[in-house]
């Protein structure tokens, strides 16, 4: 059983959740290869093959697959596939972009967002915004699937020695053409590995009002996140959105500041290790999922947290 | 131009569904069913291109049980020109690339300029049926659009990425699949909602069109996540730093 993981890059480094899908494909087996497909990417192949039990690095440098457009890259691993029992990648918005396209192309039924390997066709994953978790036998004989980076550690980066070996196939789709990356630009952790995240939602009231959240994250050394309802109020922009449809996030400790709790919300943070509910309504259903819910006007009490925090955590 | 739009019957998005009592399944008895929520947006996007006079023609396709006939009624009432309904039985829950084979023959033989959908349903959460409907049927994919523009023969795409955004070019025929922010869906008006009566839909089977539709992914058993235990009010500032750093010790 061969395992391959395609590695998530920006050419530069590796991204952090493509430790979290080695770390799922070694509950699968220990025969594992990464993919690294990019264009001047060599720094990333070397870094890729000093993470420990990878038998091989496979790097395709082209500038086809400079932007990992799906059209490219998808057939690159459809190519290559045949070798291995799994393709695992993690389930980000990358990863869920190309893995289905490549599964199509040899007639696979992917597995999205998977939290648990039961077995080698055995696998848990969430439907229903969270509300369900689903036990499914994959009856292919390849298995494609996306992992939630949540739901597994982080495997080790440093002390491995794997081979590199470079793959010539050059796959150009032609009909799609990357264009231009506006990224934010944040001296924060990255909300998906951030070992604390403190979100806001609509009861912010404006923009300049996430101030009083970031004040506090910086002396924590947080992420800031939001519920949709503070991004579609224009708070805020889209890549800071905690939920079923945004980010989804598992910190050590997760602040929830007006943020009612909707569904869609829980279902991005309901994993959180602990639970903090700041929520001036007391029926608001955050509290439900809450491990301390406090029931106060957050323009009262977050001064008084900024103003408090250093007496707790000298 | 011709704009197909396909679109999923799904539980309504207010409603909280269970898994049925033998854990075999998700109880679906009586619920409120909707058009699923990023399949509406992807039907609202169509029809506003129809109104700034980028596309001719809007042409509905979903697949499902009888009954889906009426989320398909319901997009002709936002203002699709005409459906088509590939019947399954209900009892069947149709996967991904089965739905993609389906969309396939129907884009192999309505030749749209442009396929949009939503990005993913709120049942499975599988966010796939996009991709594998472009790889089927040799398009480029632009996945989680937040804006949609047309122009001479492509589509600038930008797309919602983990980081921000991201702008690709597609060239036509390409597929775009629907993020949140692309728009709001309009309520379709009664006098739209009486029009679409009189709107043809076409009715077909899965088998009609030769797919086979058998799982590939089975489902062995469902249950509800695990509850988190019960927690705690707290009556000041002070009470809840102290218990994040002495209990919970995570500050």
């Amino acid at each position: 059983m061969a395992i391959l993981v395609i590695a998530e890059h920006d050419n530069r480094n590796l991204k952090t959740a493509t430790l979290n899908a080695v770390a799922a494909a070694q509950v699968l087996g220990d025969s594992i290869d990464i993919l690294v497909a990019g264009f001047g990417c060599k720094t990333v192949a070397t870094e890729t093959s000093r993470v420990p039990g990878i038998k091989r690095v496979r790097l395709a440098d082209n500038k086809v697959y400079a932007n990992q457009l799906a059209e490219n890259v998808a057939p690159l691993i459809a190519e290559i596939a045949p070798e291995y029992s799994h393709v695992l990648m993690s389930s980000t918005t990358t990863g869920k972009n190309i893995i289905p396209r490549a599964a199509a192309l040899i007639d696979v039924q992917s597995i999205s967002d998977v939290i648990t390997v039961e077995a080698e066709d055995i696998f848990r994953r969430p439907i229903y915004a969270g509300n369900i978790i689903a036990t499914v036998k994959s009856n292919d004989v390849i298995k494609l699937m996306t992992i939630r980076t949540t739901a597994f550690n982080i495997a080790a980066s440093e002390g491995g020695s794997a081979a590199v070996e470079t793959l010539n196939s050059i796959h150009d789709f032609e009909k799609s053409e990357f264009i231009r990356n506006d990224l934010a630009i944040s001296e924060r952790p990255e909300l998906t590995s951030a070992k604390i995240v403190i979100s806001g939602g609509r009861g912010m009231g404006s923009s300049e009002n996430f101030g009083l959240l970031e004040k506090i994250a910086d002396k924590l050394g947080a992420a800031v996140g939001a519920s949709r309802a503070a991004v579609d109020a224009g708070f805020v922009p889209n890549d800071m959105q905690v939920g079923q449809t945004g980010k989804i996030v598992a910190p050590e400790l997760y602040i929830a500041v007006g943020i009612s709790g909707a569904i869609q919300h829980l279902a991005g943070m309901k994993d959180s290790k602990v639970i903090v509910a700041i929520n001036k309504d007391p029926d608001a259903p955050i509290f439900q999922v809450a491990d301390y819910g406090l029931v106060a006007d957050l323009f009262d009490v977050m001064p008084e947290i900024d103003g408090k925090l250093s007496e707790y955590t000298s | 131009m011709k704009v197909l739009v396909a679109i999923k019957r799904a539980v309504d998005y207010n409603v909280k569904v269970r898994p049925n009592s033998d854990g075999s399944g998700v109880d679906l008895n009586n619920l409120k069913m909707s058009i699923n929520p990023f399949c509406e947006i992807a039907v609202e996007e169509a029809v506003r291109l129809k109104e700034k006079g980028a596309v001719t023609e809007i042409i509905v396709v979903s697949l499902g049980p009888q009954k889906a006939q009426e989320q398909v009624r319901a997009a002709l009432a936002m203002g699709a020109d005409r459906g088509i309904l590939i019947k399954i039985e209900e009892t069947i829950e149709i996967e991904p690339l089965a739905i993609a084979k389906c969309l396939k023959i129907v884009c192999d033989e309505e030749k749209p300029d442009l396929v949009l959908m939503g990005k993913q349903s709120i049942d499975g959460d599988n966010n796939q049926t996009g991709q594998m409907l472009a790889a089927l049927a040799r398009y480029p994919q632009g996945t989680f659009a937040s804006e949609v523009v047309i122009d001479n023969g492509s589509v600038f795409v930008t797309r919602e990425i983990d980081g921000g955004l991201q702008t690709i070019k597609l060239a036509l025929p390409a597929i775009v699949t629907t993020d949140l922010r692309l728009n709001v869906p309009r309520y379709a008006s009664l006098p739209n909602i009486m029009k679409a009566k009189q709107k043809p839909i076409r009715e077909i089977t899965a088998e009609e069109l030769g797919v086979d539709i058998t799982s590939r992914v089975s489902i062995v058993s469902v249950s509800a996540p695990v509850g988190r235990p019960e927690g705690v009010k707290v009556g000041s500032v002070d009470e809840l730093l102290d218990k994040l750093k002495n209990e919970a010790k995570v500050i």
